[in-house]
């Protein structure tokens, strides 16, 4: 009974723990600027207010961060979808010499520290005219998620027996086709889900947007807006708020869409290399 | 092409002989990979070993004409007490993250293992959230949350009596930020770890608790003398994806502190940046941030070597 309670209790702390933050940021989003401002917080979301929302999406150049976001994350998802689809055919369907070799390779460049990159990838992007540009964060956002898309989508490809392939080209299908009309519809679930993993990894990345786009302001991407709040909104927490959870809201659309691949997925992703 | 040969249908259908000796198809796959690859990610990195052996300032970003200088670099670096500090801070910084880290995981893994569907279902759901949570966004509502007038974290403070926190700036504080960012990565990366943790312990044959709890073992016994040895590989796994994470933590901190105040938060890729963003030594930031892939390869290699043993056992 005693331990019991204690489970209870400490799930409730871990569930407020984990959950509290985000549930802030919401709740100040829809807070009246004079309940943000009060000595006491409230913790309900009594009054709400959709003036903050209105705030961030008049900030200038709000639009047009949106649409270098999404151009950027999705560019580099379709790349990185196109080029992997590619290699994990190759390494799960075909018996080739250096096939352990290549595998060993996306492993080890799923680990790459980005981090150490910035400077030369800074420099290359100057000599090569692409600094300020779209184009060279879509490169790099293609190749940050293209060894993860490479390993899941092989893994999902594994999970689809090759029989069928067969079957289809006993049939008559060449390899193509099978591929194309056996293969691909049953891969697309994992298609989508691995394509959205790359998205959010694309749509969070915050260091390369902050050092590759420096001269027009307006080309730069959400993150890099969201973090020079201070010169957008001065101290209005509200639509600081109010941004951030704008900026959230596709991420955890999509966690939902895939719930529990979410967690099986990653985390096998991750596991597995 | 094993499958095409396995078959004896497929003899029917008879395969250009040249292919059979050393098929094309997969290299021509792999291709993309390999090209981009090349392009994106081993070319920068062999330019960051050419730029910390030259003379690379602004004029040589502008004129392109850098002068190869050896190992200078690496030697103005490895005998300027300032990098020695940044790597004390840094590992200082990994090691209180990631035990914090692995603790809380395995105490939540642990709780969860326990809980009834309904509760266990909140609990996932809280950690999934925070894991949905981007970097960008949980450092801003970070800085809210420890805002030094208005953020909740002072109020309640001061609500519980801790009055000294009535408009406390914990951003104008060396070790109080080194804390907030601490916090702020723990709670970012324990979902993660936890719900790993959790995945793998629900795959330990419940008998063995069962035996061992018969023979009264407590709960530490079992924990110690079951889950941990049972999971070893996906602890070590775990810890050193950790490592590797709070190692190269850039985000948070450059956002929150920019490494400062003073320098209290400058962790190494902080560092390489500072140098070769404020100072514009290209040259001094390649060096600093390729001795940081030293020290990530050497965690790196620990990772691989638990992936191994993971693959094995499993």
């Amino acid at each position: 009974m005693i331990g019991r309670i204690s489970r209870t209790t400490a799930a409730l702390v871990v569930f407020v723990l984990s959950v509290f933050p985000v549930y802030w940021m919401v709740l100040t989003a829809f807070k009246p600027t004079k309940d943000i401002q009060s000595a006491t917080p409230t913790f309900l979301p009594l009054p709400i207010t959709f003036d903050h929302f209105g705030t961030a999406i008049a900030a200038k150049g709000f639009f047009s961060f949106w649409r270098n976001s999404l151009l950027v994350a999705g560019g580099a998802v379709l790349l990185a979808l196109l080029v992997a689809l590619l290699a994990a055919f190759a390494i799960a369907r075909l018996q080739w010499k250096g096939r352990r070799a290549f595998v060993l390779m996306v492993f080890v460049a799923q680990m790459t520290p980005w981090e150490a990159l910035l400077i030369p990838i800074y420099v290359i992007a100057r000599d090569t005219g692409m600094l300020d540009t779209l184009w060279i964060l879509t490169l790099v956002y293609f190749m940050m998620t293209l060894p993860f898309t490479i390993v899941t989508l092989r893994g999902f490809l594994a999970a689809i027996p090759a029989d069928l392939e067969e079957a289809a080209q006993v049939d008559g299908c060449t390899r193509g086709q099978a591929f194309r009309k056996v293969v691909f519809p049953l891969l697309a679930p994992g298609l989508l889900a691995t394509s959205l993993f790359g998205f959010i990894t694309a749509w969070n990345e915050f260091a390369f947007a902050n050092v590759l786009i420096i001269k027009d302001q307006d080309d730069r991407t959400l993150p890099v807006w969201l973090s020079s709040f201070n010169n957008t909104f001065g101290t209005d927490w509200g639509a600081t708020m109010a941004a951030s959870t704008l900026f959230m809201l596709p991420v955890l659309l999509i966690f939902i869409v895939l719930q529990g691949r979410v967690t099986t997925g990653i985390v096998g992703g991750a596991v597995k290399g | 092409m094993t499958l095409v040969a396995e078959r004896p249908v497929q003899e029917t259908a008879p395969a250009p002989p040249k292919r059979r000796k050393r098929p094309v198809l997969p290299y021509l796959l792999i291709a993309p990979t390999l090209l981009t690859t090349a392009y994106l990610l081993l070319y920068p990195l062999v330019r960051n070993v050419i730029i910390s052996l030259q003379e690379f300032g602004l004029p040589q970003l502008v004129r392109g004409d850098a002068k190869f200088v050896g190992l200078a670099n690496y030697v103005k670096v490895l005998s300027d007490p300032e990098f020695w500090a940044v790597v004390r801070r840094t590992l200082w910084f990994t090691a209180i993250n990631v035990v914090l880290i692995m603790v809380l995981s395995t105490l939540v893994a642990l709780l969860l293992v326990r809980l009834g569907k309904g509760l266990r279902f909140l609990v996932m759901g809280g950690l999934v959230l925070t894991w949905a949570t981007p970097i960008i966004a949980a450092t801003t509502v970070f800085q809210w949350l420890f805002q030094s007038r208005l953020g909740v974290v002072n109020w309640a403070l001061v609500a519980m009596g801790f009055e000294e926190y009535r408009d406390y700036t914990w951003f104008a504080d060396g070790e109080a930020t080194f804390g907030i960012l601490v916090t702020l990565i723990v709670w970012q990366s324990v979902p993660f770890a936890a719900l790993s943790l959790y995945a793998a312990m629900i795959t330990v044959p419940q008998e063995l608790y069962e035996a061992a709890r018969m023979d009264g073992a407590g709960a530490w016994r079992v924990f110690s003398t079951i889950t941990f040895p049972m999971l070893r590989a996906m602890f070590g796994l775990i810890t050193c994806l950790e490592v590797i994470w709070v190692v190269k933590a850039f985000v948070q901190i450059w956002v929150i502190s920019q490494g400062g105040p003073g320098q209290a938060t400058t962790t190494l890729p902080v560092y390489a940046f500072q140098v070769a963003q404020s100072l514009q030594r290209y040259d001094l930031g390649a060096a600093v941030s390729m001795l940081m892939v030293v020290l990530l390869v050497l965690a790196l290699l620990a990772y691989f070597r638990q992936l191994y043993r993971q693959e094995r056992e499993a």
